[in-house]
């Protein structure tokens, strides 16, 4: 078992039984934390896609996180004050169903991803970033301009949308959610990259021309891991939405954009479980720094640089070394 | 039959033409050699087959359908096959997920890649940069093998390798033209060891065809004139 493979069942048990733990010692704030860090590394994940597997840089995943978080916020503000979302050509109704919602979030950041990809990766370089970041910051002024959906104020959905069997409302069964989610995108993430597809994007990143001698239109591959990683983030925002219950432009913003980024650096771009390792982390400075002080941010800035200047593979790259050979 | 036909092409790196005039055919299962010094727009006329570069002048047809405006993966898809100069391999993959990742349908599969290179079954499960030079060249064949070509290019399959490892190169070109009657575009300095496998040449002058014809033709002063230092 490579040193990678047990870090990998480490850090997922330790996101597993740190709040059990919590749970046992009623301190449903801690399980809440762990949430958090579990469902900003499904964001992390799906960044990890495009950013780590296709090498696409993208500064505009906000747009996708943003969408879910919306889509899930106005379907369940319509299913509380019972109303409908339109009313023609078709009447569609608000909806409080967990997977419905999930189901609609992702999709529409795959539509998205594959529209604003469609465009953006005509580009590359720092005209591929801008353009990503544009596309985000659209969305987050008209989200601002939006009174019906709250505008800059946000919009508060008052209990959280239910799934089949469990109370959403319970911290512990909650987190259970979103980890056996987190686990499920895991398993999917992993068997991508090691399948033909993944193989040939990262072969992509490494050289476009051979990827095209040998058969791959190098756009296609990059639009298909765009598409994926903006659905996964989508999701990452429905369940965001769902935790906080709320929804606000914020999650449109180039900050949003940048924070997933960050996870992805901390933990180790193009390492699967990378991000889980770097939100994780990210969450604990937060928490931890934040106590200190409110400009934690400055401490964080600082382990980013340090990262980016002396581990450049981030936590998994310190801890695991450089990357093996698939099994 | 004709299997590839480039006529009166000219290709330009921007503002800078690179190729004049170049006149080149290779029949089904002809092995063709495409000779001349360094600069004389060999490489060019490779990235013109595989539509990595677009001629501005001229037409190309590969088994009947031409090549202009086609995209580098669909010439590839057609059947041309590129050993690119310099064993340009996928550095962070394994020798397998090399092999694998350029699989498309046909005879030319794992197993008959590491028969025709058995060192390659060997490291199938080390990354790809870590290999020898020579392996490295054996695995960039054998990927372009996994496309099932019709039409395989070697763009300077043996330079910079050892003696030995050149040796089992060649071989394994000439198993390839005996076993298979693959058509083969090969460029390589040594006339010597081309003379092993080639069925014709062609040789490029500053961006022209200067000269074709069966290889067994070719005459020291020709060599001397076009291929000399």
């Amino acid at each position: 078992m490579s040193r990678e493979t047990l870090l990998n069942a480490a850090l997922m048990a330790i996101l597993l039984l740190f709040p059990l733990y919590a749970w046992v010692m009623d301190e449903p704030f801690l399980i809440t934390l762990t949430t958090r860090a579990v469902i900003l590394a499904i964001a992390g994940v799906g960044l990890n896609i495009a950013l780590g597997f296709g090498g696409l840089v993208s500064f505009g995943h906000a747009l996708f996180f943003g969408l879910g978080g919306y889509a899930m916020g106005i379907l369940a503000y319509h299913a509380q004050t019972y109303t409908s979302v339109t009313d023609w050509p078709l009447t569609i109704p608000g909806t409080k169903s967990m997977p419905v919602i999930w189901v609609i979030a992702t999709l529409t950041s795959a539509l998205a991803a594959l529209a604003a990809g469609a465009l953006s990766l005509r580009t590359t370089g720092v005209y591929f970033i801008m353009i990503t970041l544009a596309f985000s910051q659209m969305f987050y002024y008209f989200a601002i301009s939006w009174p019906t959906y709250g505008g800059e104020d946000g919009l508060s959905i008052y209990v959280r949308n239910g799934f089949p069997g469990l109370n959403t409302m319970d911290p512990i069964q909650f987190f259970a959610l979103c980890y056996g989610l987190l686990a499920l995108i895991l398993f999917f993430t992993t068997r991508l990259a090691r399948s033909n597809f993944g193989l040939m994007l990262g072969a992509a990143r490494q050289n476009e021309a051979r990827v095209a001698a040998v058969g791959h239109r190098p756009y296609r591959l990059y639009l298909i891991a765009f598409t994926l990683s903006g659905a996964i983030t989508g999701l990452a925002g429905a369940l965001f939405a769902d935790l906080n219950r709320f929804v606000s432009p914020v999650m449109f913003s180039w900050q949003t954009s940048g924070e997933i980024m960050v996870f992805v650096i901390l933990g180790g771009v193009g390492r699967v479980f990378g991000p889980v390792a770097g939100a994780a982390l990210f969450i604990l400075l937060e928490h931890s720094l934040g106590g200190l002080s409110d400009y934690w941010h400055i401490y964080l800035g600082a382990i980013l640089l340090g990262t980016v200047l002396f581990a450049r593979g981030g936590l998994y790259g310190l801890i695991a070394g450089r990357e093996q050979p698939h099994d | 039959m004709t299997l590839l036909s480039l006529t009166q092409i000219t290709a330009s790196y921007g503002a800078s033409q690179a190729l004049f005039d170049v006149n080149l055919s290779v029949r089904e299962g002809e092995v063709v050699a495409l000779m001349g010094r360094n600069g004389m727009g060999k490489s060019t006329t490779v990235k013109v087959i595989c539509r990595l570069l677009r001629q501005s002048g001229g037409t190309a047809t590969f088994a009947g359908r031409d090549l202009s405006g086609m995209p580098a993966h669909r010439a590839a898809r057609a059947g041309v096959g590129l050993v690119p100069e310099g064993r340009r391999c996928f550095a962070s993959l394994t020798v397998r997920e090399n092999l694998i990742a350029a699989a498309r349908p046909g005879t030319w599969d794992m197993a008959a890649v590491t028969r025709l290179f058995p060192r390659l079954a060997e490291r199938q499960d080390q990354i790809a940069a870590s290999l020898s030079g020579g392996e490295q060249q054996m695995l960039a064949i054998g990927r372009a093998l996994m496309t099932n070509p019709r039409l395989l290019i070697l763009d300077e399959a043996t330079e910079g390798l050892a003696p030995v490892v050149r040796q089992e190169i060649w071989a394994a070109l000439a198993r390839l033209k005996s076993e298979t009657g693959m058509a083969l575009l090969v460029i390589d300095k040594s006339i010597r060891e081309l003379g092993r496998v080639a069925d014709s040449a062609v040789i490029l002058e500053k961006g022209r065809t200067v000269w074709s014809g069966p290889f067994g033709a070719l005459t020291p002063d020709l060599t001397d004139t076009y291929l000399g230092v």
